[in-house]
């Protein structure tokens, strides 16, 4: 059994940064239609940010401020401004098909600019294990819990308890009407473009030190996130969040007691029963069809 | 202008082909062997269309029947069996599956649809890893042999190049043919509206699961030429990025325009190819010209040249109207 816990909690781990990402993923999408592909690219790109202030002599924390920012400016700002701005008004999958692009020129400049070969991350929380009702837990797995729910704590509050957050929730659900009633759609926007990139930092953060840092490694994470996207609720940021706990539990649970072949199967077939069932997912509102 | 168009489109694509057969006849191996990766990018890409472009439906799986393909023909002629054979069980099996496929797609649209369709492509990509009884899982299959076609080996390069030319020519003209058909309407009347399709008469599920079912086939073709093109077939490029690659061929050469793969697949075979000389940048650089292009023109390189072509009409038209509203008025 203690097997079972141990799984459980590294799943959450995992989980819980899953979720990070699908949180984000699903902002950009509710705000602006925009499907990212290269969402999983995002979460590659600050550590490499951060390695490289770091590089330049920053110690761990200022790289650390530096690359959150870097990320935002580059991954919130620019990606708005240069990518979608211009592309939005054409439809979902010529956007689509530009991030896609722009997963392999972020994977392409990594690999070209820094390395193509892992580097070592270090951890925001120090390495050791701790004792919880008798099991041994690893202490960066109880660190990225607790970030990870602070982080989603934050976001929900801001969304849920502020104006800010009410506000963006309008331009999300109804823009014309936001407009009419005063809301500053586009600074909405803009606005989950920026926690997007700093969710993606965030993550980032927390998962390099587990995985390293490669240029690839973004794909896995992507599609981990787009599967907790939907399989929680492409339209709920609290359906990202199931979905992303849901996922990394499952995943390591299939890891351990199905297959370690197939273990990347099981998220996959577990996706295409959802969207066939109840394809609003778990947590999620049905969206209306025009057709 | 439509006098002299016809006859103009016809030399020019006469002209065409006869530079695809007669110019690479003094390219090296590798020259040869780009475009024979082309003539079969450019086969699935052709798929691709016909089930996103023309009906609709998109679909982040054509890398994976492409692997259906290749793995088809590989195990077949690695057993002995002739590549005239392999490609009709590489069609049915693809077929078969793209149609299995096609069932998610009553049901969801979109986004979904998408992922519905990623998903199958990681799970196919799982079974071409692990099932190495069958495909040599990591391994791989080599050794896979080049056919013998009408008495003539096609070993070298630049034969098997004329295969792939050849193969890339009848699917070619079956697609203009299929568009041309009552069904290629169908697919497009279930692209534009669904629901008004269905109450003209078109049976909606069945064309949908068509538009599946032929798309992936020809993705089929293009695994059983790729396999004898290679020569040695891994998983790995069958993963995800080849169906990415594919849409972005699809869209690039512009989506539901008959020459978009075409023109999509030369980009994303030869672009870079041509950056080579710019070394590690070549693939940066491919992306940034692939999000230029679609923020340029979103509907690829052929929606420019629409575009172009529709405004010169609308040039043309009003240029006529404002003749005969100045005969009309010195008739006055």
């Amino acid at each position: 059994m203690s097997n079972l816990f141990d799984l459980l909690v590294a799943g959450l781990a995992t989980g819980a940064i899953y979720a990070l990402v699908a949180v984000g993923f699903t902002l950009l999408w509710q705000t602006s239609q925009t499907i990212n592909f290269a969402q999983g690219e995002f979460v590659m790109l600050p550590a490499f940010l951060m390695l490289a202030a770091m590089h330049a002599g920053a110690p761990f924390w200022l790289a650390i401020i530096l690359g959150i920012l870097l990320s935002m400016i580059l991954l919130g700002l620019a990606f708005k401004m240069l990518l979608v701005d211009p592309m939005m008004r054409h439809g979902v999958l010529p956007l689509a098909i530009a991030t896609m692009a722009l997963a392999i020129g972020i994977k392409e400049a990594v690999k070209q600019f820094f390395s193509a070969e892992a580097s070592p991350f270090p951890s925001i929380v120090p390495t050791g294990d701790i004792s919880i009702l008798g099991h041994a837990v690893s202490l960066q797995s109880i660190g990225v819990l607790v970030v990870a729910i602070l982080a989603v704590f934050g976001l929900t509050t801001l969304l849920n308890r502020t104006s800010l957050g009410h506000q963006m929730q309008a331009a999300a659900q109804n823009p014309t009407v936001a407009r009419i009633i005063g809301v500053p759609v586009e600074r909405m926007i803009l606005l989950t473009f920026l926690i997007n990139a700093f969710l993606v930092a965030l993550a980032s953060l927390l998962i390099t030190p587990i995985y390293l840092a490669k240029f690839s490694s973004g794909e896995v994470l992507g599609q981990a996130a787009f599967i907790a996207a939907i399989v929680g609720g492409f339209n709920q940021v609290r359906g990202a969040i199931a979905g992303g706990l849901l996922i990394g539990v499952l995943d390591n649970l299939a890891a351990a007691y199905i297959s370690t072949q197939y273990r990347a199967a099981v998220p996959m077939i577990f996706l295409i029963a959802v969207i066939l069932l109840r394809p609003q997912g778990l947590l999620g509102r049905a969206e209306e069809r025009t057709v | 202008m439509s006098r002299f168009a016809k006859p103009v489109k016809i030399a020019l694509s006469l002209i065409i082909i006869a530079g695809l057969i007669v110019i690479p006849m003094n390219f090296n191996r590798y020259g040869l062997f780009i475009l024979s990766q082309w003539a079969v990018m450019t086969i699935a890409a052709i798929g691709l269309n016909l089930t996103l472009g023309y009906a609709g439906q998109v679909s982040l799986a054509q890398g994976a029947f492409v692997g259906i393909g290749a793995y088809a023909s590989a195990i077949m002629t690695t057993h002995g069996w002739p590549l005239p054979a392999a490609i009709p069980v590489a069609i049915v099996l693809s077929f078969c599956v793209g149609w299995v496929l096609g069932y998610p797609a009553l049901r969801v649209q979109h986004h979904y649809l998408a992922f519905v369709t990623l998903a199958f492509s990681t799970l196919a990509f799982l079974v071409f890893r692990n099932e190495s009884w069958l495909t040599g899982g990591i391994y791989g299959i080599s050794n896979i042999p080049r056919p013998h076609l009408f008495g003539i080996a096609t070993n070298k390069p630049l034969p098997f190049y004329y295969v792939c030319l050849g193969s890339l020519a009848i699917v070619s003209l079956a697609v203009w043919w299929l568009i041309r058909s009552p069904w290629g309407r169908a697919f497009m009347a279930l692209r534009e509206n669904p629901l008004r399709a269905q109450s003209l008469g078109i049976d909606t599920r069945r064309y949908t699961l068509m538009a599946f079912a032929i798309g992936s086939a020809l993705g089929g073709v293009a695994g059983a030429l790729y396999a004898p093109l290679t020569q040695y077939i891994d998983p790995v490029p069958f993963n995800l990025s080849l169906s990415l690659d594919l849409l972005m061929m699809v869209i690039v050469g512009g989506a539901g325009f008959y020459f978009g793969p075409f023109l999509g697949a030369m980009i994303a075979v030869l672009l870079p190819e041509w950056l080579r000389f710019t070394e590690g940048y070549y693939l940066m650089l491919y992306a940034i010209a692939v999000m230029g292009l679609l923020i340029w023109s979103p509907t690829g390189i052929l929606g420019i040249l629409d575009r172009y072509l529709a405004e010169r009409r609308t040039k043309a038209a009003s240029a006529l109207r404002a003749v005969a509203k100045s005969r009309l008025e010195t008739a006055q």
